[in-house]
């Protein structure tokens, strides 16, 4: 019997945010991924002056709660390269240290003219307290151990150019069809594992979780159709065309015990493991990595690493999802 | 003095087994007379309500609720709060002791349950077991219970260490009250913010494991045998909001083996689960936690089969600007006085054919049982005149900002109901009239 009625309303909320946000992958159709990959190839074959015009005069707001560097840089360059003005407000350096809530730093964002906040948030969920606050189109630039969706997207773009065959401009449902990735280390931690894993297997993937249980609890298994967990990394990387490593997160163990020696010899991504067991798969990294924990270095240099592509993408697929948040460029005329 | 009459209505009173056809008299704040219909028509009284197709049952009874006063006024006060219970059918309220200061003193408790806080139905109050509910030394039962102390609890957090809550126990079991329990074991649910599965993986929150309340049921149960057994003392254990199966199998267990056991379950806990949190809904954060759909069967199952002892709020105001924060720093609870009838009908009568004379039970007899008030959560003749008149057929949608309460921290806003309360008495005075 189904008196469970009180949730109707739950789903359908990420609708309710200003259009062009993006809080979770899961809030994209194939189709807006598919977009959102044929503006990011004409923008990196764009003519930068014309591309500085896209976003002229517009101001965009990074709100920083946590510490980054390459989520942060590529998010203000893309916005500098169309044009934008930006203002980066971050937590050690605004009246949050003196308690302001999110809610009135955004409001106070919105106040000064910012059209658009890209928010990185020690909080699960946080972005979306900001769109409903604001809003206004909020861009979810990784929150807590909940979502990265624009890593996901330069993660796909990443494999789409890396990977023989493929077409990096536009996907459908087949796109990834016979390719498998997997994902190893600190999967429970990990907004990055979230958003890969539930996004590639809609596109046609394959994703093998792959870490001990108490960096990989079954409960992995909720993310989606098509995931899959195997605790044996020389196992899964038999079966695996790209590699993604993930680092183990000291700041979110929350008194978890790991024996860092045991985790190396088991899945740390060494060039002896990877030449015996997938010595053509991609191997990529979203950073900060650890050298000597999560992956070595003579991998992570080597000439399987796309690890700089993944950095390099964000430019251009962060490009787009600002064009998408503000309704400008080729976002223009498309009803999001 | 002043006479209510209540005509044509269906008495449901499950303490005096009463279920037909009765007009009622109340006189002088008690109930006087209960007479088949027709009988009492030449009593002339200063009020008649017509209960023609309604309900007539004993006021409800919540051992369970915040009531934020003193200290956090802004949230809710004793007269708000009372008057939101008045609005949902309720005439007795247990008031937790986790305001600020803790409630853990005869003068505090004394001021709490002063006639100048307000309190539009009849207030009591369950003082802190432990001073400053730090779950380390025992406050003055004796002197509490004196005062009018219904039973101890730290609500809010559990009594964690294994001796404190044996004294406890042994000390409310020799003054025949309850220690009512929060059943968490808080070393297990640090950082965490919901249920533990896939949806907190999912949402990317920490969750709290169906073991962490278990294991201190199973904990208290195991005390209650062992102070039998060291000091002949029949001690007395009321579990809170009961939120797993797991927890519910050891109190059923416990009761088979005829251990003074009761618990109550709350409204959320039968109606909602995790997935209600959605988009972090900070208004379906409460502790314990929204479990999945299978603990909410089970907990369906214990209120059916009588594992169940009562229907308990936890009704938990707290302001908008606190809930509009990040969902693991919004704090946990939301209101309930308004709604628990509305669900009870809904979810347990209509959706699981409960008669409505065990949902009567649920909210009135046996909670006035659990803390030992006499003459309330019944209508045999002599008792107070608490009397709830509601239609049981009224299917109507809660809107949060009618509520009488000073909080809006409802997940139900717009949710359905079943059952509307018509008139709310107290003492045979009409507190709420709908």
């Amino acid at each position: 019997m189904i008196e469970n009625l009180d949730h109707t309303t739950a789903s359908a909320a990420c609708s309710a945010y200003a259009a062009g946000s993006l809080i979770s992958i899961e809030d994209l159709t194939v189709e807006q991924v598919s977009q959102i990959l044929t503006v990011t190839a004409r923008l990196e074959n764009m003519p930068h002056a014309q591309r500085a015009q896209l976003l002229a005069g517009r101001r965009i707001a990074l709100l920083f709660y946590e510490s980054s560097t390459r989520t942060r840089t590529s998010f203000e360059l893309a916005a500098k390269s169309l044009g934008a003005t930006t203002t980066l407000v971050s937590d050690k350096s605004s009246s949050i240290e003196k308690g302001e809530s999110l809610k009135d730093t955004g409001l106070t964002l919105r106040a000064l003219g910012a059209e658009c906040i890209i928010l990185r948030h020690a909080a699960s969920g946080a972005p979306s307290l900001l769109a409903r606050s604001t809003g206004l189109p909020v861009l979810n630039a990784g929150d807590g151990m909940h979502q990265h969706p624009s890593q996901a997207l330069l993660d796909l773009r990443t494999m789409l150019i890396r990977l023989p065959g493929l077409d990096a401009s536009a996907v459908d449902g087949q796109s990834l069809r016979g390719v498998t990735v997997v994902i190893t280390g600190d999967i429970l931690h990990s907004r990055v594992a979230r958003s890969n894993a539930m996004l590639l297997p809609r596109l046609g993937a394959k994703v093998l979780l792959c870490g001990p249980e108490p960096l990989l609890p079954h409960e992995a298994l909720g993310l989606g159709e098509g995931v899959e967990i195997v605790r044996d990394f020389d196992a899964a990387l038999r079966r695996s065309q790209v590699a993604m490593m993930l680092r183990i997160q000291r700041e979110r163990l929350a008194g978890l015990e790991l024996d860092l020696g045991e985790y190396i010899s088991r899945y740390q991504l060494n060039g002896e493991r990877l030449s015996a067991f997938a010595p053509n798969a991609l191997v990529m990294h979203p950073g900060p990595m650890i050298r000597g924990l999560e992956i070595s270095g003579d991998v992570a240099d080597g000439p399987n690493s796309a690890i700089e592509d993944q950095v390099h993408h964000g430019l251009a697929v962060r490009s787009a999802l600002l064009l998408r948040a503000l309704g400008a460029g080729d976002f223009e005329s498309v009803t999001i | 003095m002043s006479e209510i009459l209540i005509l044509n209505g269906r008495v449901v009173d499950p303490a005096s087994g009463v279920d037909a056809p009765r007009d009622l008299l109340v006189r002088d704040g008690k109930v006087a007379a209960v007479e088949t219909p027709g009988a009492l028509k030449h009593v002339v009284a200063a009020e008649t309500i017509d209960a023609a197709g309604l309900v007539v049952a004993p006021g409800f009874v919540d051992v369970h609720v915040h009531l934020r006063e003193p200290g956090q006024t802004y949230k809710e006060t004793i007269a708000t709060g009372t008057a939101a219970a008045a609005a949902g059918g309720f005439t007795t309220v247990v008031a937790m002791p986790n305001t600020v200061p803790v409630n853990d003193s005869v003068a505090s408790l004394e001021w709490m349950l002063d006639e100048a806080r307000g309190s539009v139905v009849k207030l009591y109050a369950m003082p802190a077991a432990t001073l400053g509910s730090m779950g380390a030394k025992l406050t003055d039962f004796v002197a509490l219970a004196k005062a009018g102390a219904v039973g101890f609890t730290d609500d809010g957090k559990p009594v964690l260490e294994d001796e404190v809550m044996r004294a406890a126990l042994t000390a409310a079991g020799r003054l025949g009250l309850v220690v009512s329990q929060h059943a968490e074991d808080t070393r297990l649910t640090g950082g965490c913010s919901m249920n533990a599965g896939p949806v907190a993986f999912r949402l990317g929150l920490r969750g709290m494991t169906i073991e962490a309340e278990a294991r201190i049921v199973e904990r208290d149960i195991r005390l209650l045998r062992e102070i039998e057994a060291s000091e002949g003392v029949r001690a007395r254990l009321h579990v809170q909001h009961v939120s797993t199966a797991r927890a519910m199998d050891a109190i059923r267990a416990a009761k088979a083996d005829g251990l003074q056991v009761t618990c109550e379950v709350a409204p959320h806990h039968f109606t909602l689960t995790e997935e209600a949190i959605g988009d972090y809904n900070t208004n379906a954060k409460m502790n314990p936690p929204l479990r999945a759909e299978v603990d909410r069967q089970a907990v369906i199952a214990a209120l059916l089969d009588g594992t169940v002892d009562c229907i308990a709020t936890d009704h938990a105001p707290h302001a908008v600007h606190e809930k509009e924060q990040e969902f693991e720093r919004a704090p946990n609870g939301i209101t309930g006085l308004e709604t628990a009838l509305g669900l009870a009908l809904r979810v347990l009568h209509k959706g699981h054919g409960m008669p409505v004379a065990r949902v009567m039970q649920l909210m009135s007899a046996t909670p006035a049982g659990i803390v030992g008030l006499e003459g309330r959560g019944s209508l045999g003749v002599g008792a107070w005149g608490d009397v709830v008149v509601f239609d049981p057929a009224d299917a109507w949608s809660f809107a949060v900002n009618e509520s009488r309460s000073k909080s809006r921290n409802s997940p139900f806003d717009g949710a359905a109901m079943l059952g509307r309360v018509k008139a709310t008495i107290c003492e045979g005075r009409v507190v709420y009239r709908g």
